[in-house]
């Protein structure tokens, strides 16, 4: 774990993807420190232009609002929605492969047609009737999205287990007499571990553009602020003021960015690979 | 070719008990609404007497049992009848037939540039892994990769209607131009360079992506050291020995971001306000309109089977080993 | 005897940094003699790939090379393919999954001799007849997949003298072949050799396929050459006791072997 570590610092994507992430995490956890009030309220003259009014350092946008502070608990909800989104996708998939993989026969064939019909489905779609027909609110736009995430960490987790579990300790974990269920836990995910881990930064991604999208469009949950309903209002005054819209979009590059470069730098380091230089 | 029909047909049988669980699965979500077609309906009416719901509810099929519609809405389905979409009070079919164009349009002139585009430049980087440009490729690519479709989309907006004026900001052709023929095939297609430009992008990126590491992957492979111990031109060896090797993975890419992309053409229609398919599905989302969504989610979801039935084609055509059962590794 | 065609002298290759340098290839002085069988003998690991990669100029950039090859026997620098033929151990990896065999075995043949590809896939057509694959009209249409694992070598020989090369290096063709098979490609680099009057330098870290056909014999032990020699001179008055270690190992040739891979179909 220490030589993966020290891999991952020496590596300069990993590195840069690290204090990316840092740097926007310190951002989700000042914001209640730095900005303790709602910042879907209204503190000032609307569209005040940035570094005009010290207490507004990014000016207001087209209601009033504060700009900095939305930015700021932005990043809270983006990096909450990237978190939870993997961790709900990770554990439902590695529920189903491991069952249909350690199962076999008709409950596989079972749950690999409805990982098929998941993945033929556009999970944007899924995530828009999934919000309409719940009502839009953090728990569900996480649950919608994880709805079209988990199948890749179920295909992976299904391969792993499969090929480990011919391999010799699982077979003589049997013959110990494990029980299924306990040499699932205790064998195989902790080796499926590692592929997965890196399909993680895949989902994060995914899972913070699609809450994005979903905000853009006006479907994300109205009672936090979102990078993506910031663009959306910001897209009103395009033309006037487009730094509302084009800030916002940076903080989603910056993290996503973020998440990639970090993903890659811990793939090769898992893997053994110096950076390639 | 008798390879490619039966492939086409084992494919096809396959998906049928996929697609009836898209149904399903589709119809008890949107069934587990609240309210139904009828109460939006009233909504947009502004209210009706109890007579009236009776009456709708009736015509709509709306007082059977959940599996007695489902049956009906199955039944309905084998004849291609998707259903009455409350909001537009029109066939559910007519209005996808209608909107599908024009993200088919969308949708193909963005892969056909994510495609050549991305592995060109794939190319490019993977001719000399770990040089100078390789690097500069891959951290650019990276970079676009991040970008949201939808914001790319109003930055493109921002630089090349509003400050450049060289393309319009929104619209999929000129309205009331009165163009005909080739003259409004060149408006659409100019009207559609910087959406296109927003959707593809992230798949150029992809491409470019995948394209650089299955070079890289394929320059470690035995038979680059023999096309080499041949003396064989550089330029060959990374056409046509690297590169055609590193072509195979994306064109299964190709079908796999099929769902994505089609996902992703709901926010950038959106944006520009093109009369397509997203769009419709955002409309239908708006307009609360159940039976317009459950038909958007399974035309699209027939949509993926048939493009990965054509890049499975494709696929057979470019990798000889495919179907002949002696494929090895 | 002519002068010989190749004159390796003080040849040193090493990987690696500076503080931890491994070397595959250490003060190696060998001559390779115009028209004569070379066979290089050593267990696996003992630089005889790279000794065979450095002749044809292909090592990997990251290696240090320290030395000389010199090469009386032609009036230029030899080039790769045109010069140098090389086949190597794996005929499935050897040649690429989506060619087919035609474009694969006529490429070296309109790089070195300027034929355009029509003519270079009729030259193809004879090459394979010459390699003895059946139906060769139909193979040059084919893929790899579709040959055996014998076949595949024999197709890849094909490639690798398309330009006539004076020198052929065959880097253990045989290891990943059946016995039967073995012997068949064996005796087919032999008459190939003959043919063409054709230099063979053959790889191999089997004494006993080599002591059948070779005139010379060099060799390798951990990086280093211990023993090089007229064939006759190597295999019955062994000077050095890894040779003698060697020949004693082999003395029993009915012993069933570990390393044949895949069967042949
Ligand atoms: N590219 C390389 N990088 C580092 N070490 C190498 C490389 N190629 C070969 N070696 C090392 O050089 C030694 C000789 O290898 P090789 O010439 O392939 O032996 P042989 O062909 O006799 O089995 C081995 O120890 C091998 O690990
Ligand atoms: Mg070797």
């Amino acid at each position: 774990m220490n030589r993966v570590a020290g891999r991952l610092m020496r590596s300069p994507e990993g590195v840069a993807g690290f204090c990316l992430l840092v740097l926007l995490a310190a951002m989700a956890l000042a914001a209640p420190l730095l900005f303790p009030g709602d910042p879907l309220v209204i503190v000032g003259r609307p569209l005040t232009a940035p570094f005009t009014d010290p207490a507004l350092p990014l000016g207001t946008d087209r209601l009033g609002r504060d700009v900095a502070a939305g930015l700021m608990h932005g990043a809270r909800t983006s990096l909450l929605v990237g978190l939870a989104t993997a961790l709900v996708a990770l554990a439902a998939g590695a529920l189903v492969g491991t069952v249909a993989g350690l199962a076999g026969g008709l409950v596989d064939e079972a749950l690999m047609r409805v990982v098929d019909a998941f993945q033929i489905v556009p999970g944007f779609l899924l995530a828009l009737a999934f919000v309409s027909v719940t009502g839009a609110s953090l728990p569900v736009i996480i649950l919608a999205i994880a709805l079209g995430a988990w199948t890749g960490p179920a295909r992976l987790v299904r391969a792993e287990v499969l090929s480990i579990r011919e391999r010799d300790y699982v077979a003589s974990a049997r013959v110990i007499g494990m029980h299924p269920a306990e040499i699932a836990l205790r064998e195989v995910l902790p080796n499926a571990l590692p592929p997965v881990l890196a399909l993680t930064a895949v989902i994060v991604a995914t899972a913070v553009l699609v809450e994005a999208a979903l905000s853009f469009l006006g479907l994300g949950d109205p009672n936090v602020v979102t990078w993506g309903s910031m663009i959306a209002e910001g897209r009103n005054v395009l033309r006037t003021a487009p730094h509302l819209s084009i800030v916002p979009g940076l903080g989603l590059v910056a993290t996503v960015l973020g998440v990639y470069l970090l993903g890659e730098g811990l793939a090769d380091a898992m893997a053994g690979r110096e950076a390639r230089g | 070719m008798h390879r490619a029909l039966t492939l086409t047909r084992r494919r096809i049988v396959s998906s049928i008990p996929v697609l009836l669980i898209v149904i399903i699965g589709t119809f008890l979500l949107l069934e587990a609404a609240p309210g139904d077609a009828v109460d939006a309906y009233l909504l947009s009416l502004g209210g009706g007497d109890a007579g009236l719901v009776a009456e709708l509810r009736q015509s709509y099929g709306l007082d059977q049992s959940l599996v007695k519609r489902l049956i009906l809405y199955v039944g309905a389905l084998l004849r291609f009848d998707l259903g009455w979409s409350v909001a537009f009070d029109r066939p559910v079919l007519d209005l996808i037939a209608e909107r599908l164009p024009n993200t088919l349009w969308l949708m193909g002139a963005a892969t056909a540039l994510a495609f050549s585009l991305g592995s060109l430049l794939g190319i490019v980087a993977g001719a000399r892994p770990g040089s100078l440009t390789d690097r500069a490729l891959s951290i650019g690519s990276l970079a676009l990769y991040a970008v949201p479709s939808f914001w790319l989309g109003l930055v493109l907006v921002l630089v090349f209607a509003v400050a450049l004026r060289w393309f319009p900001t929104a619209g999929i052709e000129t309205i009331a131009s009165g163009k005909t023929g080739l003259a409004r095939v060149a408006d659409i297609a100019w009207h559609l360079v910087l959406p296109v430009s927003a959707l593809g992008f992230i798949y150029l990126a992809l491409f470019l992506r995948m394209m650089r590491t299955g070079m890289a992957e394929a320059w470690r492979q035995d038979f680059v050291l023999f096309a080499r111990a041949r003396g064989l031109a550089r330029r060959r060896i990374v056409l046509r020995h690297v590169a055609r090797n590193a072509l195979l993975p994306l064109v299964t890419m190709l079908g796999l971001q099929a769902a994505a992309m089609l996902g992703g053409s709901v926010v950038v229609e959106s944006v520009f306000a093109i009369p397509g398919f997203g769009r419709l599905a955002h409309e239908a989302v708006s307009g609360r309109d159940a039976p317009l969504l459950t038909g958007i989610i399974i035309v699209s979801a027939v949509l993926v089977i048939v493009v990965n039935l054509l890049v499975d084609i494709a696929y057979a055509a470019l990798d000889p080993r495919v179907g002949s059962g002696e494929a090895s590794s | 005897m002519s002068a010989p065609l190749a004159e390796i002298r003080g040849l040193s290759v090493s990987y690696g940094r500076d503080d931890a340098r491994s070397f595959a290839l250490q003060d190696v002085d060998l001559d390779i003699a115009k028209g004569r069988r070379l066979a290089v003998i050593g267990e696996s690991g003992s630089g005889k790939s790279t000794l065979a990669l450095a002749l044809a100029g292909l090592l990997p950039p990251q290696a240090r090379i320290e030395g000389a090859i010199g090469w009386p026997g032609l009036a230029h620098p030899p080039v790769a393919g045109r010069d140098i033929g090389m086949v190597f151990q794996d005929p499935g990896g050897s040649l690429n999954p989506v060619l087919t065999i035609g474009e694969q075995v006529a490429e070296g043949a309109v790089r070195h001799l300027g034929l355009d590809w029509r003519a270079a896939q009729s030259h193809a057509l004879a090459l394979l007849e010459r390699v003895r694959i059946p139906d060769p009209q139909a193979a040059l249409g084919a893929y790899p997949h579709q040959f055996s694992g014998g076949q595949r070598q024999r197709i890849a020989i094909a490639a690798a003298i398309a330009a006539k090369p004076g020198l052929l290096i065959a880097d253990e063709p045989t290891s990943a072949l059946d016995m039967v098979v073995q012997a068949e490609i064996v005796a087919l680099l032999d008459d190939l050799v003959r043919e063409a009057g054709m230099t063979l330098v053959f790889i191999t870290h089997d004494i006993a396929l080599a002591s059948g056909f070779a005139d010379d014999i060099a060799v390798f032990q951990r990086a280093r050459l211990v023993e090089k020699g007229p064939a006759q001179a190597v295999l019955t008055k062994p000077t050095h006791a890894y040779t003698k270690h060697l020949l004693a190992a082999q003395i029993d040739f009915s012993t069933p072997r570990l390393i044949d891979g895949a069967a042949d179909a």
